[in-house]
């Protein structure tokens, strides 16, 4: 990678998310996942020499400088402390911002965190502001991603039910991941099927949760790696891509952004099949049908072929393509923490540190994140050997 | 140049906190009218208390008990008030040391004028009459009167201990904006006052935006030249919305549609009625309907036309 320094990740930690956290503060909330990363990297606040933190906008929950108010609880006294901002994909971002310090030679352990409590926020109505002159129309998160299901569905053909696979088997394998917020025992495709139309096509059971909760990581460079107690995952590829949320020519069903920064990660790595190449997929579906929409946007399949991937099964634990093994954003969505435990969730697979929900010898993962009315993407693959070159 | 339009936008919410253990204590005590600190692993007694040590970010536990006297450590007058703010009368921010404390907490003080504070003053706690858990349990600092400002001793251990301990706080956020919608949107608001739905077209990829911005995102140039649109147009996707939204008066089911205006670069978004929703479809031909003396259209209704083909609007979606 041109004279850049190869980065690995050697501490991963995450909260155990839950709909309400009352027990802690934010700043106990963060300093829970961070404690866990260094632990398991084995290292202290000490040899962190950078952080860098990231959270969704600042309304959802009313913290407009979380690198001052979090700064003690996440040890950053005397060192580099950034805040990132890209809405949804924040956590994605905040992990990229990260490795770049480390790749760059700035720092050599940078400690990435990302957070949210959704349970004292107003995610659902922090962007939708009682602009004058505008007419009031908008119907919530989902009433905005709605029709861009129904978009993919037209142009596709793709068959009614896709998108209550995919919401039943995310929740099924949120049933492996301790840290995941829904464990739904029992759940059943007909109960999934039979959930309220709330903003139709998209049924109750297909919508993401709202969550407590943090993510951690720990990124060093190849020295730093060395000394890990654990095996590191290493960075392939990393990329971000931004576009307007709204332009003539805009595609919402696969945005461009998406498409490109797939790319861009995928030329890093070295990847030229992606569906034959990477093991595993930690995707950002806050809607069920989101999966096989990214899928083909990522490449994972052809144009109008995402739905049939999903369908045969390929992208459920055990399949080809598991995408999601840790449940994902269905079971779990602390919305500023979300790309980054995406990312997080990458890295334990091809570590081979997935516990119960590990894909059997995963040795390179993607992690993606996307947020802003499919306004900004990021995206990492992780590797279990160092990159070569 | 027309007038410009502006007016008052007010973003409010009532944010709450889950307070944790140290912070939960501290404002109990405040309650209780007992100052709490925190000791650090070399002694310090940090007031307020932190979760966290400043310094070596380590798990800070120990709780002290301070004196509610303390030193103005350095201030500044307000001479003038706003609302929210601990005294409605002008009065010092000051930073004050508690007796037993290292660091100094933020507050305000009730003092004559600027001349009655200084540097190194002996100030004590006013409780206020109602409390609650919260820092304005202090209503402010005062003198201590002559004769009563010997300092206190050292802060004492203190088990953070209260029955019925103030566990979540709210607190509300408030930004008041001026918002004004500019040139190209205002010209356009001006337009709807005549029912006319206009937008402007870019001289790069001649697509019109509606409403327009002033410019194009995507060939970034200013868009100046006035396209009056519609009012007709097709429904590009929509979604049935089954769940009621905070401050809307519309009864659900309603339809949330994409709406591309007849020679509009992009859809935007309406309501259709008029038809059963379980009727509405992509394609399906709309006007848009005013009522009153609403700037914008109510919603959009069928037109009666024969729907328009997709390949027509599978750009717009």
């Amino acid at each position: 990678m041109n004279g850049r320094e190869p980065v690995a990740v050697v501490g991963i930690g995450q909260t155990h998310h839950a709909a309400a956290r009352r027990d802690v503060s934010l700043p106990g909330l963060v300093r829970e996942a961070a404690r866990r990363a260094l632990d398991d990297a084995e290292l202290t606040w000490a040899d962190v020499d950078a952080v860098v933190i990231g959270k969704a906008p600042d309304f959802f929950e009313g913290v407009m400088m979380p690198e001052l108010y979090l700064a003690d609880a996440l040890g950053a006294a005397g060192k580099p402390v950034l805040r990132v901002h890209t809405a949804g994909s924040v956590g994605g971002s905040t992990a990229l911002v990260a490795t770049s310090l480390v790749a760059a030679r700035v720092q050599r352990t940078v400690l990435a965190l990302a957070f949210e409590k959704q349970s004292e926020s107003n995610a659902m109505w922090g962007l939708s502001l009682p602009v004058p002159f505008q007419q009031p129309l908008l119907a919530g998160a989902g009433g905005f991603f709605a029709p861009h299901v129904r978009a993919y569905i037209r142009r596709t053909g793709a068959p009614a039910d896709i998108g209550v696979l995919v919401a039943h088997k995310d929740r099924r394998n949120a049933l492996r991941n301790p840290y995941a917020h829904l464990h739904e025992h029992g759940l059943t495709l007909a109960q999934v099927r039979s959930s309220p139309m709330l903003w139709d096509p998209i049924r109750y059971s297909e919508t993401c949760p709202s969550s407590d909760g943090a993510c951690a990581l720990v990124l060093t460079d190849r020295a730093g790696a060395a000394r890990s107690p654990r095996p590191p995952a290493w960075v392939h590829g990393g990329a971000m891509r931004s576009e307007p949320t709204l332009f003539a020519g805009k595609d919402f069903v696969s945005p461009r952004a998406g498409r490109d920064c797939a790319a861009e990660v995928y030329r890093q790595a070295g990847i030229t099949d992606p569906r034959r190449e990477i093991d595993t997929a930690e995707l950002y579906v806050p809607f069920s049908w989101y999966e096989p929409m990214w899928l083909e946007n990522l490449g994972f399949a052809a144009e109008g072929e995402g739905w049939r991937l999903t369908a045969s099964g390929a992208t459920a634990l055990g399949g080809e393509l598991p995408v999601n093994p840790s449940g994902g954003v269905l079971s779990t969505n602390p919305i500023g923490a979300s790309g980054l435990i995406r990312f997080a969730e990458a890295a334990l697979q091809v570590r081979g540190e997935a516990g119960a929900h590990q894909v059997e010898g995963a040795a390179k993962a993607l992690g993606h994140a996307y947020g802003g009315g499919a306004q900004f993407f990021s995206m990492w693959l992780v590797g279990s050997r160092p990159p070569t070159g | 140049m027309p007038d410009v339009l502006t007016a008052p936008l007010v973003v409010e919410f009532p944010f709450t906190r889950s307070l944790g253990p140290v912070l939960s204590a501290f404002l109990t005590g405040l309650r209780e009218r007992v100052v709490l600190g925190i000791r650090t692993r070399d002694g310090r007694v940090l007031v307020p208390p932190a979760e966290y040590d400043p310094v070596t970010g380590e798990d800070l536990h120990a709780l002290v008990r301070t004196a509610a006297t303390g030193t103005v450590t350095t201030w500044a007058w307000n001479p003038a008030p706003r609302r929210g703010q601990p005294l409605a009368t002008p009065f010092a921010w000051v930073l004050v040391r508690l007796d037993g404390a290292d660091t100094a907490l933020l507050h305000a003080l009730d003092a004559p004028g600027p001349e009655a504070v200084r540097t190194g003053l002996r100030v004590r706690v006013r409780w206020a009459a109602r409390r609650t858990g919260a820092i304005t349990d202090i209503a402010c600092f005062e003198p201590c009167p002559p004769g009563t400002d010997a300092p206190a001793g050292p802060a004492v251990p203190h088990d953070g201990v209260f029955p019925d301990p103030v566990t979540i706080l709210t607190t509300p956020a408030r930004l008041d904006y001026t918002y004004t919608p500019g040139r190209a949107l205002g010209r356009h608001l001006a337009a709807l006052a005549d029912r006319r739905i206009t937008g402007e077209r870019c001289p790069s990829c001649h697509k019109v935006y509606v409403p327009p911005r002033g410019a194009c995102p995507t060939c970034a140039v200013a868009t100046g030249e006035q396209v009056e649109v519609g009012p007709r147009g097709t429904v590009t996707t929509f979604c049935v919305v089954n769940i009621k939204a905070r401050n809307l008066t519309i009864d659900v089911p309603y339809v949330y549609a994409h709406i591309a205006l007849d020679g509009a670069g992009l859809a935007l978004h309406g309501r259709i009625a008029g038809i059963p929703c379980d009727q509405v479809r992509m394609g399906l031909r709309v006007e848009p309907v005013w009522t009153g003396d609403a700037r914008h259209p109510d919603h959009y209704r069928p037109t009666g036309e024969p729907d328009a083909a997709y390949d027509t609007y599978k750009e717009l979606l």
